[in-house]
């Protein structure tokens, strides 16, 4: 009997976390038969079950939500949203009882009879205004047949496991034996048979330990429901690549850290709806989950379309928590800032919530992620979202690894945080020795060294021409490990090591060799760490206050190359900002390229007689008063430059030439650019007058735009007063006979005989009158 | 209320360890060093797949050994983790009853090991905590 009722705990439960996402689905769209029918499928099973246990409280819940459902199904009532919450009530009280059921505790919550109600109440309501039922059930559609499968228990697995694992090594030890000991063909034959079996069944058995993703899943719909609904917001998750297959005990190395992460994205990530709304985006939130393989990895990415990351924020926070001082600070990078994500103490929540916020998690996210041997990428745009990424090995037992020694001491070294190994000889690899500690020189670069044997506390056998293996520590700068001898590549199955041996903070694991022999996994990071190289600092020093320091002697300039494929640079300061654009909001117009960003027509410059891809990527530069786009392919980077340049031979859009890293670059004149546009003036309403005639068609429609393009008001005839006021007064040649005292009249002749002493401009003089303008512009301006 | 005890001998006393704890007695073959872990780590040691990370009994103690290391070893498993503890040598599993304190004051490493005292036919041994012992020393100092 209490077989029987691990078993219906279990399958209840199974069946549970199975209906996470059915029951999310359902409550999107409560008509939908196919979500109906599984969830009605499972209170049947339960009731069916409590029967036979002679648990009556379950039975009695179970049969009320069956009866509801099983009305919606026939078409007799419609589903509602008050009969999916009454439904959802019951399923959790099923949950909990069956939990409590399970630790073999009475279960303690409150009466089933409101949550029987609830399901009837509804029924009332409905009832009442019933027009619109379901059409009556037909077949079950999503009768699939399930595959078969047993439940396994996971010690049994384990011992399988190992019990191969033995086998393999038993196996290598008789390949030795074998090989020491002449012995007869067929011997062998029949040992290459046993042999190969293993082998298979090894790998037999490694396929038990893999899950699919959806386990892990499969509960985070019903999460992500109820943390938006407890938070007021609107999510909706979209979760792919449940059929990727990981080991077991990876998943729940990752269980803990990817909830961690979800949870921040809906408290900190998504938005309020009305705070979206403002913002011009929908007011329902996007999480989406996915996995994929790659090679020997797997990636969960984890995106939102929230807020983003505050990288303001998170330095201001970590300033005021003391890690990180004020000078420092300045010269981190964006991916810098948002790394300090992952430091213990910080957090961008403006308040602590009870879901999160309290600046623990992100750092224990990371540190859990690295210790499988996985890597978190961040990445974050602000108002655009923010997207994390785990990426963990495909199985958490087998490494590929280095096996190195140093005094016969065997060490393991997982290969994928090895960049190089150098050997210390010849020209390429020198060692210096700065004040106690050693630097590797390869071939140029200085890369902080230890010495393994150091490290470990014996003494050195081979001073002279140690080898070096590079490493990478996940998010650390480059150190160089000196070891005795680098033995043989091997894939390693690796366990968690006692406590008290990753106290030492040196190893990530211990692994058996194939001789049978106990070997130690080296964590790269812990190695930097302990022999006393703070990758972080390296990391910063290297990258941040140098570029301050030479930012204040030279500017900035963004290096960019060009559609031309030519690299050029420009001044930082002048740069606004970077935007791509539709290849459709580019237009020839008007005698030159513009292009159209958000109803403003910009004047559009290094793209002439480029062929224009689907998309374009500009940057937007500003003289302070007027914009213009310049094309480009790509940002290379942003570096200070100070270096005299070659001038150009002629005044164009490039002031010349200059080296930046070695490479020629062209420097744009922004003068030459900004004064090349067909600058229309543009005062605004102190813009000077100007007065035409009344009555004068020409001038009215011919004359007009050109006063007005160079800056100038406009008021035909006009008063007494705006007269007075006006810096220039159009008047038609033929009217007048005699010469204007006032200078500010201008005679517009037509193609008559100009009429001697009486200064007039012809009609179509167009120099003449541009001339005449842009005179009186400055005086027009004054007298404004 | 009585519980079966090994009783095994480690300097020069008759000390129990509850059999429920233990998994197997062995003998040890090659212990890997283990560079820079607490004195009391002797190392590890391949049981079949598994590797064992070896607690030298006397060091987590903090008594002198007289002479080399016995490779004679009892087996035990903590949160998930197996552990070999060496002992000089493993006499017999029988049945003990636990004491009332004795009144008696254990001397040094001997007080922080110790689970109690348990009696079997009319002897009192020592009943080593296990989680102490694989510790070792300096999980009181921190």
């Amino acid at each position: 009997m209490d077989d029987l009722i691990q078993d219906f705990i279990a399958e209840t439960r199974e069946m549970l976390t199975a209906l996470g996402g059915e029951i999310v689905a359902w409550e999107a769209d409560p008509d939908d038969r196919s979500r109906i029918d599984v969830i009605f499928r499972f209170v049947h099973t339960v009731k069916g079950n409590c029967g036979f246990f002679e648990l009556p409280r379950l039975q009695a819940l179970s049969h009320a939500a069956e009866d509801a459902l099983s009305d919606v199904r026939a078409g007799r009532r419609h589903a509602d949203q008050a009969l999916v919450s009454a439904v959802l009530a019951v399923i959790d009280r099923i949950g909990e009882m069956v939990m409590a059921l399970e630790q073999g505790e009475e279960f303690a919550g409150s009466a089933d009879q409101p949550l029987i109600d609830a399901l009837s109440e509804s029924q009332g309501l409905e009832r009442s205004g019933s027009a619109h039922g379901l059409p009556p059930a037909s077949a079950a559609s999503t009768n699939t047949q399930p595959l078969r499968t047993i439940r396994l228990s996971v010690d049994l697995l384990d011992r399988m496991m190992s019990g191969v694992s033995d086998l393999v090594l038993a196996r290598n030890e008789l390949t030795r034996r074998l090989r020491e000991t002449p012995a007869d063909a067929a011997i062998h034959t029949a040992f290459d048979a046993v042999s190969a079996n293993i082998a298979e069944m090894r790998e037999a058995i490694t396929r038990t330990r893999m899950q699919r993703v959806e386990n892990l899943f499969a509960a985070l719909p019903r999460m992500v429901r109820n943390l938006a609904a407890e938070l007021g917001k609107q999510v909706v998750v979209a979760v792919d690549g449940g059929d990727v297959e990981l080991d077991r005990e990876m998943i729940e190395m990752i269980r803990d850290p990817l909830t961690h992460i979800i949870r921040n994205a809906v408290d900190h990530g998504i938005e309020a709806p009305d705070v979206r709304r403002s913002a011009g985006k929908p007011e329902t939130g996007m999480l989406k989950v996915s996995a994929r393989q790659t090679g020997n990895q797997i990636l969960i990415e984890i995106a939102d379309d929230g807020r983003g990351i505050d990288g303001d924020r998170l330095v201001e926070h970590a300033v005021a928590s003391g890690t990180l001082d004020q000078k420092s600070a300045a010269g981190l990078s964006e991916a810098q800032r948002n790394a300090l994500m992952f430091q213990a103490g910080v957090s961008t929540a403006a308040q602590v919530t009870a879901i999160s916020g309290r600046g623990v998690g992100m750092d224990v996210v990371r540190a859990n992620i690295e210790r499988i041997g996985g890597v978190v990428d961040l990445e974050s745009r602000k108002n655009r979202g923010t997207k994390i990424t785990l990426r963990v090995p495909l199985t958490l037992t087998i490494i590929p690894a280095l096996i190195v020694s140093v005094a016969d001491q065997t060490f393991a070294i997982p290969r994928s945080a090895i960049e190089e190994i150098v050997r210390c000889k010849g020209e390429a690899v020198h060692i210096e020795h700065v004040g106690g500690s050693a630097i590797a020189k390869v071939r140029g670069r200085r890369i902080p060294m230890l010495s393994l044997a150091d490290l470990i506390g014996v003494t050195r056998r081979d001073e002279d021409s140690p080898t070096l293996i590079l490493l990478k520590p996940a998010g650390g700068d480059v150190f160089a490990l000196a070891v005795e001898c680098v033995h043989d590549h091997e894939e390693l199955v690796v366990k968690p090591a006692a406590p008290a041996v990753m106290a030492t903070g040196l190893y990530a694991g211990t692994t058996l060799a194939d001789n049978g022999r106990p070997i130690l996994l080296l964590d790269a990071a812990g190695v930097a760490a302990t022999g006393g190289i703070s990758l972080d600092a390296a990391a910063s020093h290297e990258a941040a206050p140098p570029v301050q320091e030479r930012a204040e002697a030279a500017p900035l300039v963004l290096l960019f190359r060009g559609l031309d494929g030519v690299n050029h640079a420009v001044r930082l300061a002048l740069v606004d900002r970077i935007e791509e654009v539709p290849a459709s909001a580019v237009q020839y117009g008007a005698g030159r390229l513009r292009v159209v960003i958000a109803d403003r027509i910009l004047d559009l410059d290094g793209c002439e007689g480029q062929t224009l891809g689907p998309k374009l990527r500009l940057v937007r530069m500003s003289d302070g008063a007027s914009e213009l786009a310049y094309g480009f392919s790509e940002v290379i980077d942003i570096v200070p430059h100070d270096t005299s340049i070659s001038p150009a031979h002629a005044p164009g859009p490039v002031a010349g030439v200059t080296l930046i890293g070695g490479e020629l670059v062209e420097l744009l004149d922004p003068h030459f650019i900004f004064a090349a546009r067909d600058l229309g003036a543009d005062f605004g309403a102190a813009a000077p007058l100007c007065i035409l005639p009344s009555g004068d068609s020409w001038m009215e429609n011919l004359l007009r735009p050109l006063v007005e393009s160079a800056g100038y008001r406009v008021i035909i005839g006009g008063d007494k007063e705006q007269r007075g006021n006006a810096a220039i007064i159009f008047r038609n040649a033929e009217n007048v006979r005699e010469a204007q005292d006032d200078p500010r009249t201008i005679l517009i002749r037509n193609n008559g005989p100009p009429t001697a002493g009486v200064e007039t401009v012809h009609r179509y003089d167009r120099v003449g009158l541009l001339k005449v303008l842009a005179s009186h512009l400055a005086t027009g301006a004054r007298r404004a | 209320m009585s519980d079966l005890v090994l009783i095994v001998r480690l300097a020069g006393e008759r000390v129990a360890f509850l059999v429920d704890l233990v998994a197997s007695v062995v003998e040890l073959d090659d212990i890997a060093p283990v560079p820079r872990a607490a004195p009391h780590i002797a190392g590890l040691a391949a049981l079949r797949s598994r590797v064992l990370t070896v607690i030298d009994a006397y060091r987590s103690i903090g008594l002198e050994r007289p002479g080399t290391a016995s490779r004679e070893a009892v087996i035990v498993e903590l949160d998930g983790h197996p552990y070999a503890v060496t002992v000089d040598g493993v006499d017999d599993v029988v049945e003990a009853v636990a004491t009332g304190p004795l009144g008696a004051q254990l001397q040094g490493g001997w007080l922080r090991v110790a689970a109690g005292t348990v009696e079997s036919d009319g002897d009192i041994l020592l009943l080593i905590d296990v989680a102490a012992l694989i510790a070792g020393p300096q999980a009181i100092a921190a």
